[in-house]
């Protein structure tokens, strides 16, 4: 036994939150376009960045073609092909991945989950969304521009970046790019900014940090670290800005350019390479951290059971992100650095492996002796941790330095990072859209799509990446437009890249499904009632689904945490984080 | 990169020492009821908007920062001559340091409801901002006139750049004070109106700070420190 806290000694009034003026549109604009509604605003970045998405999957698609059939199409020449990689890698990370957990989930569920009507600054929140939709116009735009997006690669090295051997390097390709991403990081600092305060000011009452649903951890968590991490990229974007407009030479070496000599001279290319990747290893994480939590909670509604460890999973969300700005120089181990640098940097790179296996172990014992309902977001959550591990693995080969150098240009590098940060957190949204889109439309997602949707894409994926970690160990490189005559490269290879490419398709092909499930199910959808996974958390006991604006009659008192299933002695297996419920129906022993 | 990891060191501190305060070891599982809720009661909590701009001014230090680490790592090139800084530079900080002193002056007085006297202080602080931002175009004039262009070396180049960056974040600070003052225009001023004052004042405070160490570290002062660090590190 141990001891349990009675609720007498301080007990509180109800209203001690106080509640919020809204702002009430006037007008279809006001309330659906330009609103600022955090649930409206969060479908709108979503429904941007997923579209956005499908143009970055279709570029796949593109390399693929040319890499399983080369020069069967006459259209991917080596130049598109760059220009295919590098879009298809930043829309990727950035304008999806970020937008999507962020700028989607972010504005979703923090205000419902921790029970507030909204985001405490809901002008600057509207703005956050209008600039993110202007970035991606603006990266658009530049498939239209003259000399075509950049091809520069999505870590836009420089000097290559900004010289006219590169796609883009001396048209509009690069500046359009880098004009997005600034854009992009000023919008997402008025999100970001609220996502904060939203989480230190605007919870219930009752709701103490360590009561949140590890969703709201991993978002708010991502965020910090976003907001830090993002200035990096923008300081980098206008420097190079000045260089290749205003002829500076912040990265810019001296360097002959088709037999003449450039004016700049003296810059320092891996000064950008520190900047980028003082942002980009973070980024990691910043995709990371809101799939791990959210997972967190789909495991555990989905397998009735509390979350195992939750202290622990919370202080390894912070320690992640507080380590992962110390790793970031494990991109450039083949750049060139004080051997003891790169001593320094695999050493904390592998650190990070101890909190986040911590979380791997954490989610398995949530599983284990569970009752587990095998429903769609189970099934992408449960494909999360093995691919999570999967990925996980071949990082742990890749933070080694002598490792790395050999494989660091190979595709085993591409089949690592898109294993553990493309795949992974995809998954993820995926089951976290099939959770939650009962609540946002008030109707289910259809089943068998689902079912189809899930199995394509989980075993395609490995279909696809698998064979990649073993023509990278092979010695097939990275970036390489075509391999033509290679002596180390075997036949079989062509071959594995065809099947690779057939699957990707395919995979591809599955994703308009679950689009087509999407909009089919607004309408034709099974009704779904306000709680239909039985769920604790706060945004499941709306008083409406979909919830109004304001979200609430009443605000909401909490209760107790996020993960009380199946608590012993309690008439259903979940208890809501808003019920009073008597003090003697929690759980007596320590998990 | 040392610089930056410094400031995030001091960003970790403070966040670690607000999470030491949020009962990080307690266990939820087993604690029921409404009580267990840290936050002060009675008090009223921190308004929003100045955790707000505590966050934005975090983010806006990790800029500045990342442009002085970009800075250090590119003056070790060998093709770096430092930039002679105008003696004009040194009225302007005045000016600054003036404004930061007008909108405290403006936000006691706020506070002491001597709303006219405020008022004044505002618009002395607004007009100083501007004075700020002519008197950096004209030394900006004074160096181009003397040669060293945007071009020239990566110094001139560091220095445009970084006081043209200090000077948007000052004329996003005039936007916000102009809007101060219409709101603050007429009856008197409110809870609200001190509210944007002090927010005011604080963001001008920190921007003050950061051109302060801008300066410092374009005039070469801050080399001699930086050297001691790095024997200090080596």
């Amino acid at each position: 036994m141990v001891d349990i806290r009675s609720g007498t000694d301080r007990a509180l009034g109800p209203a001690e939150v106080e509640d919020v003026e809204l702002y009430h549109p006037h007008s279809w604009w006001t309330r659906y376009v330009f609103s600022q509604d955090a649930k409206i605003i969060a479908v709108q970045y979503a429904s941007t960045a997923i579209a956005i998405g499908m143009v970055a999957l279709v570029l796949s698609w593109l390399m693929r073609l040319q890499l399983g059939f080369p020069g069967a199409f006459a259209f991917i020449d080596a130049e598109r092909y760059y220009q295919f990689i590098t879009m298809h890698g930043m829309i990727m990370v950035i304008y999806l991945l970020t937008a999507l957990f962020l700028g989607g989930f972010g504005n979703y569920l923090i205000p419902l989950m921790l029970g507030a009507r909204d985001m405490v600054f809901p002008y600057a929140n509207m703005l956050s969304y209008w600039l993110y939709l202007l970035a991606v116009l603006v990266l658009v735009s530049s498939f239209f521009a003259p000399g075509g997006p950049t091809g520069a690669g999505w870590t836009l090295y420089p000097p290559q970046a900004v010289l006219s051997g590169t796609p883009g390097g001396k048209d509009w390709g690069i500046v359009l790019m880098l004009s997005s991403l600034i854009l992009f990081i000023i919008g997402f600092t008025m999100g970001g900014l609220n996502y904060v305060v939203t989480v230190l000011q605007g919870r219930a009452r009752g709701m103490t940090l360590m009561r949140m649903p590890l969703t709201i951890w991993g978002i708010f968590t991502a965020t910090v670290m976003a907001l830090l991490a993002f200035p990096a990229l923008l300081v980098a974007c206008v420097m190079m800005l000045f260089d290749r407009i205003l002829g500076t030479s912040f990265f810019m070496p001296a360097i002959v350019e088709m037999g003449e000599q450039l004016q700049h001279g003296g810059g320092s290319p891996i000064l950008f390479q520190h900047l980028f990747w003082f942002f980009g290893h973070p980024e990691v994480y910043i995709v990371a951290l809101p799939a791990f939590g959210i997972v967190s909670d789909l495991i555990s509604t989905h397998a009735r059971k509390n979350i195992f460890g939750y202290r622990m999973m919370v202080w390894a969300i912070v320690v992640i992100g507080a380590l992962s700005f110390v790793v970031w120089a494990h991109h450039m181990y083949v750049s060139g650095m004080n051997p003891y640098f790169g001593f320094f940097f695999a050493t904390t790179t592998l650190i990070i492996a101890v909190p986040t296996a911590l979380k791997v172990y954490n989610w398995v014992l949530t599983l284990w002796r569970g009752d587990i309902h095998l429903n769609l977001p189970m099934l992408f959550a449960l494909a999360f941790i093995v691919t999570f591990v999967n990925g996980g693995l071949t990082g742990l080969f890749l933070g080694n330095v002598v490792v790395d150098v050999p494989l660091s240009d190979t595709m085993f590098v591409v089949a690592h990072f898109h294993m553990v940060m493309g795949v992974a957190p995809i998954l993820v949204i995926f089951g976290a859209i099939y959770h939650w889109y009962p609540k946002v439309t008030g109707r289910m997602l259809n089943e068998a799509m689902g079912q189809l949707h899930f199995w394509v894409t989980f075993v395609g994926a490995y279909l696809i990446f698998f064979p990649m970690h073993y023509l990278g160990l092979i010695g097939v490189p990275r970036r390489y437009y075509e391999m033509g005559e290679t002596a180390f490269v075997p036949a079989s290879a062509h071959t594995l890249n065809e099947f690779i490419t057939i699957v990707a398709l395919i995979v591809g092909a599955a994703q308009i499904v679950f689009l087509f499930n999407l909009v089919w199910s607004i309408r034709h959808g099974r009704e779904a009632g306000g709680n239909p996974w039985r769920a604790t958390t706060l945004e499941w006991q709306t008083p409406e689904t979909p919830p109004r604006h304001g979200n609430w009659k009443d605000l909401p008192v909490v209760y107790r945490w996020a993960y009380d299933y199946s608590v012993p002695g309690a008439p259903e297996d979940f208890i809501p984080q808003n019920q009073p419920g008597p003090d003697n129906l929690t759980r007596e022993t320590a998990t | 990169m040392s610089v930056t990891l410094i400031f995030l060191a001091v960003i970790a501190a403070i966040a670690g020492w607000w999470l030491s305060q949020q009962r990080m070891l307690s266990k939820p599982w087993l604690e029921v009821g409404q009580h267990h809720d840290t936050r002060p009661q009675g008090r009223r909590p921190i308004e929003p908007a100045k955790i707000g701009l505590g966050v934005f001014l975090a983010v806006v230090g990790a800029l500045f920062t990342l442009f002085i680490s970009a800075y250090f790592m590119r003056m070790a090139s060998t093709d770096w001559w430092s930039t002679p800084m105008p003696k004009l530079l040194w009225l302007n900080t005045a000016v600054l340091a003036s404004g930061s002193l007008m909108l405290h002056a403006a936000k006691v007085s706020a506070e002491r409801h001597r709303d006219d006297a405020s008022r004044t202080a505002l618009i002395a602080a607004l007009a100083l901002g501007l004075a700020f931002l002519v008197g950096q175009v004209f030394a900006w004039r004074e160096l181009t006139d003397a040669g060293y262009l945007l071009t020239g070396n990566a110094a001139n180049s560091f220095f445009y750049m970084i006081t043209a960056m200090h000077g948007l974040h000052i004329v996003g600070g005039l936007v916000a004070l102009a809007r101060t003052i219409l709101t603050t225009r007429k009856g008197p001023i409110g809870s609200k109106g001190t509210l944007s004052i002090t927010l005011c004042a604080t963001y001008w405070h920190f921007m003050l700070a950061v051109w302060i160490v801008l300066f410092a570290l374009f005039s070469g002062w801050a080399n001699d420190f930086i050297d001691l660090c790095r024997q200090i590190l080596t």
